[in-house]
């Protein structure tokens, strides 16, 4: 194991330290394996909403509600967070450079700030036209699902806040960077998620 | 003033405390009624004051707080989580006798209200499911896994502290439902449209969803942390396929929490936003589809059903194995058996809606894959019983559970098979027939297989033997309080009595509601005898301590350790080369050595996360049952606020150094070696101090 010098994607715990990776390993798979289990929640969600799509009781329907370009908005600014949260991964795996993590990360923030802000402002505009979740089981179906993914994207930056502020504390030690790779799945695993709701969602909705 | 209350209390008022009812409207049923909810409410508080003053009169606070409530040891934790199950198995199974008590009566009448009987009937399952059967295998793996895969502990401790307080926030949320009543009516599965505010508007249906969102986010992350413990704690040369049964089972358990948990976390939460919020995703009218309900709660519920029998099956191929002096027989069929277990019990959900009107292909489907897990099931039966073929079996008490599961959970398979047949099932299905098959899987295939664990382990745990007069009748008393409660039960189901009935107006039915009353009277003896060889077990410690720690001539590393085994377990991570590594080290006279060296060992730091979630998990839920919005989000913040802070601790491990290893491991050494060794035949006297004499001189197999 001492021969490889770093086993996980955009992490370098510095020398090679086997008490250290393996430990890491774990936290790391386990943060896998709690995915898998997080996607399963969506994966259900995604089937109720799809059983429930003729449920609209004469309510408004997707091509009443949904707005191609305020979705393709937000699918632009969560890709482009990706972006950004890889570009920190690199700026930690390869070149430890404080600086420039920490820039990468606050504008990977922003980006998920504006996501969700633009989310709540599409929510808005959906109520303004009586599509409150109340109205239908339709309704009820997305307000479950697509929210869901906006809490999941909230709780992701509130922990990047958190890890921001045990960055300024402790500098960047090897729970920081634990934290920031497990982080980084949760990113990138929302990223997956939000595809989902944008092509099955709206795309789906609107076709 | 008004207003105010409103705001602190939410909907809480004085018609929650269980005797208002009797107070306001005092009818002969009503004072029945409400004394019986009095007094168990009684129970609850007289409880909680007796343990505090134990606590304060014997100045144990400090105690409890360091070595248990803080522990991230797993096997502190294992035993908590036994010590729940404890608790909550005497109120359900005082519940249970209730109700056969009221169907002995119910002709014609009989004592109970509906709504107390619809109370009971929930209270029972939801407790026997999440919070009696969850928690004890839970607690047993828990306990045991680490030990038999060579480990310190498991992989994430402070989760596992989590996970511990959120079953006990869940726990204690259903036992203040007796004191500030009432408890859903909705049943253990809480069908909507029943549960929805429309029909249910009262706090119950509210307790039911919180207490077991609760419960399954613990057992999520339970899962998570046996599969990552397993996959990646292993010692040294311990492969896949050297590991013990239990901890295959083990392992397949955690994959089924992993993904069979979530599937009731959304069921219960979108019926949560259906009565809190006014959603629609099960309601009657605007395009809500109970449908959707029941799909998701059995995704659940089926893999469910395997999460509870699996860790079983682990146990009695332990006790098979152990007490027949043998090695298991078919260790890599009962291994393929069990994953494809796993892999069935997430095909077959739709056999628990035969009747909710999809198309007989699709029934008939489901029956054949349902009918297929009879196989796998049946070679394991079959397994166990060459297991004790030739051997040299000693009917020890887990052997009498084991034996009578055997035979009891046959019977209930063979059950099971008629039931998967779509045309039976419209017959008998929401009959007591059912209730008799799942009870019948159930007690002997968890609680049978739970108790056998009680016994086996407990010396291990506690460093001495349980008493076993006590032991014998117990294990007796419940196989033929099972029989005579439950095979009534078939009759009855067959005669077209349906299930949770209050009353009946049938005489056919009365001589088995009788013999099925009488059946609960011999479970409650059965249960009087567990108390009882639990403190007779406590008076004669000193005479059954087993303190070298291999009181059964056991097979698996676990024995390999002291009783009760050190925090750090082994104090150098064994080597292992085969199946039954602690038989071999015994047959090659490598058991019991000294090691080379001693080294420093690092384990987690005690963390109050576990108790903060607890406590914070409880009154959030309590506050959302009782609209204190107040308290809801005062809890919510100071949770997010202690897991971010928990995020800033560094120093989260401690050391052991190795002067006090090796001190602690000498003086083991030293009282192996004065121990005079026994033989299989004097394990159950007061000679057993639990070293066995080396396999090649004792009983050879």
């Amino acid at each position: 194991m001492s021969t490889q010098p770093s086993q996980h994607p955009g992490l370098n715990l510095g020398a090679p330290h086997a008490e250290a990776h393996s430990a890491n390993e774990e936290f790391v798979f386990g943060f896998w394996v709690f995915m898998m289990s997080d996607l399963i929640i969506f994966g259900l969600l995604f089937a109720t909403y799809v059983t429930m799509l003729g449920g609209q009781a004469g309510g408004p329907g997707p091509s009443d509600l949904f707005e191609m370009k305020s979705a393709f908005i937000e699918t632009m600014l969560l890709l482009v967070s990706s972006f950004t949260f890889g570009m920190a991964s690199l700026s930690l795996k390869y070149r430890e450079d404080k600086k420039w993590l920490i820039i990468w990360l606050l504008i990977t923030l922003v980006l998920g700030l504006a996501f969700i802000g633009h989310e709540l402002l599409d929510f808005n505009k959906m109520f303004d036209k009586g599509g409150v979740p109340s109205r239908s089981g339709f309704l009820s179906a997305f307000f479950a699902l697509v929210p869901l993914h906006g809490l999941h994207v909230t709780s992701a930056c509130i922990w990047l806040l958190a890890l921001l502020g045990q960055i300024a504390v402790y500098g960047l030690d090897t729970n920081v960077k634990v934290g920031l790779t497990r982080l980084a799945i949760l990113w990138h695993f929302l990223d997956i998620v939000w595809i989902g709701i944008f092509s099955l969602v709206y795309l789906g909705g609107l076709a | 003033m008004n207003h105010l209350s409103d705001l602190l209390l939410g909907r809480l008022g004085w018609d929650a405390l269980p005797f208002w009812e009797m107070l306001k409207d005092p009818t002969t049923s009503s004072i029945i009624n409400g004394i019986i909810a009095t007094g168990a409410a009684a129970v609850v508080i007289l409880g909680a004051l007796i343990v505090a003053g134990l606590l304060t009169w014997y100045g144990k606070w400090k105690v409890l707080w360091r070595d248990w409530l803080t522990s991230p040891d797993h096997k502190r934790i294992g035993i908590m989580f036994i010590v729940i199950a404890l608790v909550m198995l005497l109120r359900a199974i005082i519940e249970a006798a209730i109700m056969r008590a009221q169907q002995a009566f119910g002709l014609g009448g009989g004592f109970l209200s509906p709504e107390h009987f619809g109370q009971l009937f929930t209270t029972h399952g939801t407790i026997m499911i999440f919070f009696m059967a969850m928690p004890f295998l839970t607690g047993v793996i828990n306990y045991v896994m680490p030990l038999q895969i060579g480990t310190r502990d498991l992989s994430f401790p402070v989760m596992n502290t989590i996970s511990l307080g959120l079953t006990a926030a869940g726990a204690a949320l259903v036992m203040v439902s007796l004191v500030l009543a009432p408890f859903s009516t909705g049943g253990w599965s809480g069908y909507p449209p029943f549960t929805e505010s429309a029909a249910n508007p009262g706090a119950g249906v509210d307790y039911w969803i919180w207490a077991v969102t609760l419960s399954t986010l613990s057992s999520t992350m339970t899962g998570i942390n046996f599969a990552v413990t397993i996959y990646k704690k292993r010692t040294q040369g311990m492969n896949l396929m050297r590991m013990p049964l239990f901890c295959w089972v083990s392992l397949c358990t955690a994959i089924l929490m992993i993904f069979g948990m979530p599937p009731l976390t959304v069921a219960t939460a979108l019926l949560a936003l259906d009565r809190y919020l006014d959603f629609h995703f099960f309601t009657v009218d605007l395009g809500g589809n109970m449908m959707n309900y029941i799909n998701l709660f059995w995704a659940f519920g089926h893999p469910e059903v395997y999460i509870l029998i699996l860790p079983a099956f682990g146990i009695y191929s332990e006790v098979f194995a152990n007490f027949s002096g043998k090695q298991l027989y078919g260790y890599t069929t009962l291994v393929i058996a069990t994953m494809c277990i796993a892999v069935l019990s997430f095909t077959v959900w739709l056999h628990h809606f035969f009747t909710m009107g999809q198309s007989a292909h699709v029934n008939a489907i489901f029956g054949i894959a349902t009918m297929l897990i009879g196989v796998p099931t049946g070679v394991k039966i079959y397994d166990w019983m060459l297991t004790m073929y030739r051997g040299r079996v000693r009917f020890s008490i887990p052997m009498v559970y084991a034996l009578g599961f055997l035979i009891l959970f046959s019977i209930g398979g063979l059950s099971g098979i008629i039931l998967a047949t779509p045309s039976v099932d419209y017959q008998v299905h929401n009959s007591l027939f059912l209730v008799a098959h799942f009870h019948n899987m159930l007690i002997p295939g968890l609680l049978f297989g739970m108790l056998a664990a009680y016994n086996y382990w407990f010396p291990k745990a506690f460093g001495f033997r349980l008493e076993e007069r006590w032991g014998y009748r117990a294990a007796f008393s419940w196989i033929i309080g099972f029989m005579l409660a439950f095979f009534p039960l078939y009759a009855l189901g067959l005669l077209g009595m349906p299930r949770r009935t209050v009353t009946f107006f049938s005489p056919a039915y009365l001589p088995w509601t009788l013999a099925a009353g009488v059946g609960a009277l011999i479970i409650l003896f059965a249960v009087f005898c567990l108390l009882m060889q639990l403190w007779q077990s406590i008076r004669m410690r000193h005479e059954n301590a087993v303190p070298v720690g291999d009181p059964w001539d056991g097979r698996s590393l676990e024995w390999a350790t002291p009783s009760p085994p050190p925090e750090y377990n082994f104090p150098v991570l064994p080597e292992v080369y085969s199946h039954d590594p602690f038989y071999e080290q015994k047959s090659g006279g490598k058991a019991y050595q000294h090691p080379e060296q001693y080294v420093d060992i690092e384990m987690p730091a005690n963390t109050a996360m576990g108790f903060i979630t607890a406590v914070t998990g409880f009154l959030m839920a309590f506050g959302l049952t009782w609209y204190m919005w107040w308290l809801v989000i005062g809890a919510g913040v100071a949770t997010l606020i202690a897991v971010i802070a928990r995020g800033y601790v560094r120093n989260t491990t401690r050391i052991i150094t190795a002067a006090e290893v090796r001190r602690t491991h000498e003086r083991w050494l030293n009282e192996v070696a004065r121990t005079t060794p026994i033989t299989r035949d004097h394990e159950r006297t007061t000679a057993n101090k639990g070293l066995a004499v080396p396999p090649e001189q004792g009983a050879v197999q």
